[in-house]
């Protein structure tokens, strides 16, 4: 038997502009915490090479329960997708120790 | 024949920039690193803060104090005179206009070592503390263009802190200013164990920025093809009318015809450093290709290329006039 539990995994890819606006968001909505990482690729907003730095990107995951999850899709939708370059998704993964990633009250 | 026209006529720096433009276009598989291009962009920003305020050293504070304020005058008029135009004649929304002239009243750095080059090239004296010119003449343009597109009942959403952060500790700004003031504390003196590394070196590294800036600037060529032909008449016009404006601020303030090039290459210039950062932040409404295409795609090698010549010539008419 598996010993994971489940938990939301929340995954940000939008420009590396708004990292810090983005991580202070995330933090406020009830997250332990999370990753980022720089990125390239390509999408509507055409190819974003990490060239130079109006042209970074970056991913940021965050491990989470679901109500967390659910504030930080609908707070980002709102904030942030009408004017930047952004993808977010959440899919259902399983973790060890799962108080680490209960909403911080 | 064809070798002796190059070495008259060419400088070599801005060539590098060609390289690079051509390399990307023909698809090689060459690439600056991110890390690389970082590190060069810091020692380019520290190197030029430290030469200008090795300079400030020596001058005088109530000498330069009027000059400076009148250079910042510049940096507030440039971005109200491209709103407008952008916004009548080119029919962009607030948003675009005011983030476009925002770009336009701040500056680029590479442009202004490349004028310095210039300058040194044909034995051409210079006011040497330019450099503070150029750390003043950054902000006002990009707080001038977050005016303009908050005008109308919406200043009480910008982030002001935020902004203010942004603008103030930015990099470019820590790195400028702070070498400015190391190069004034230190003097000239203090700063000559550090010569053989910030400014013998200075050119090299300028020519590998360049040639990673022509790599840029070709991947960013294909939004030409949606950005309309006004874009491009603007970026080319915008800088020659701020040119003719520097170089009269410059004539005015007392500057040798040197200074009024750097300050009419100041003035020319736009930036795609630190303007593009705070305006992604502050008018997120904003398109930014539109301005990063003005400014890196036309702006930038046409000052590097044509402009700075150019300039050359409005000073000398304005000056020998």
């Amino acid at each position: 038997m598996s010993n994971t539990h489940p938990c939301k995994l929340v995954v940000i890819i939008c420009e590396s502009a708004i990292e810090a606006s983005l991580s202070d968001d995330v933090m406020r909505l009830g997250a332990h915490g999370y990753t980022v990482a720089d990125v390239r690729g390509q999408g509507s907003h055409g190819a974003r090479s990490a060239l130079w730095g109006a042209d970074r990107s970056i991913r940021m995951e965050i491990l989470c329960d679901e109500t967390t999850s659910v504030a930080i899709v609908a707070h980002v939708e709102q904030a942030y997708f009408r004017n930047f370059a952004m993808v977010a998704y959440v899919t259902d993964v399983g973790v060890l120790r799962p108080d680490k990633f209960q909403h911080k009250s | 024949m064809l070798r002796s026209i190059a070495q008259e006529r060419m400088d070599p720096i801005p060539l590098f920039f060609v390289l690079g433009f051509l390399a990307r276009l023909t698809r090689s598989d060459l690439k600056i690193p991110a890390q690389l291009y970082e590190a060069l962009s810091i020692y380019l920003l520290l190197a030029i803060g430290l030469k200008g305020g090795m300079e400030l050293a020596r001058q005088d504070a109530l000498h330069i104090l009027p000059q400076a304020v009148s250079v910042m005058g510049l940096g507030v008029l440039i971005p109200l005179i491209a709103f407008p135009v952008l916004r009548r004649l080119g029919r962009f929304d607030r948003f675009n206009a005011a983030a476009i002239a925002g770009h336009y009243g701040s500056v680029s750095v590479v442009t202004f070592a490349v004028a310095i080059d210039y300058l040194i090239a044909r034995g051409s004296d210079f006011e040497a503390y330019m450099p503070l010119f150029l750390v003043l003449l950054e902000m006002p343009g990009i707080a001038i263009g977050i005016l303009l597109a908050r005008m109308g009942g919406e200043l009480a959403k910008v982030r002001w802190g935020a902004l203010g952060h942004e603008i103030l500790f930015g990099k470019s700004m820590v790195l400028l200013g702070g070498g400015l003031v190391i190069g004034w504390v230190a003097g000239p003196e203090g700063l000559s164990p550090l010569e053989p590394f910030f400014f013998s070196l200075f050119k090299g590294v300028l020519c590998l920025f360049l040639l990673e800036m022509g790599l840029v600037a070709a991947s960013q060529a294909a939004a030409l093809r949606t950005s309309g032909s006004f874009l491009v008449a603007f970026a080319v016009a915008m800088p020659v009318v701020s040119a003719i404006l520097g170089s009269i601020v410059g004539a005015l303030i007392g500057l040798s015809a040197g200074g009024a090039l750097l300050l009419a290459t100041l003035a020319a210039s736009a930036s795609y450093i630190a303007a593009p950062a705070a305006m992604r932040i502050a008018i997120p409404e904003a398109n930014p290709g539109l301005s990063i295409t003005a400014a890196l795609v036309i702006t930038f090698p046409f000052n590097i290329l044509i402009g700075i010549p150019l300039y050359d010539r409005i000073v000398g008419l304005v000056y020998g006039g």
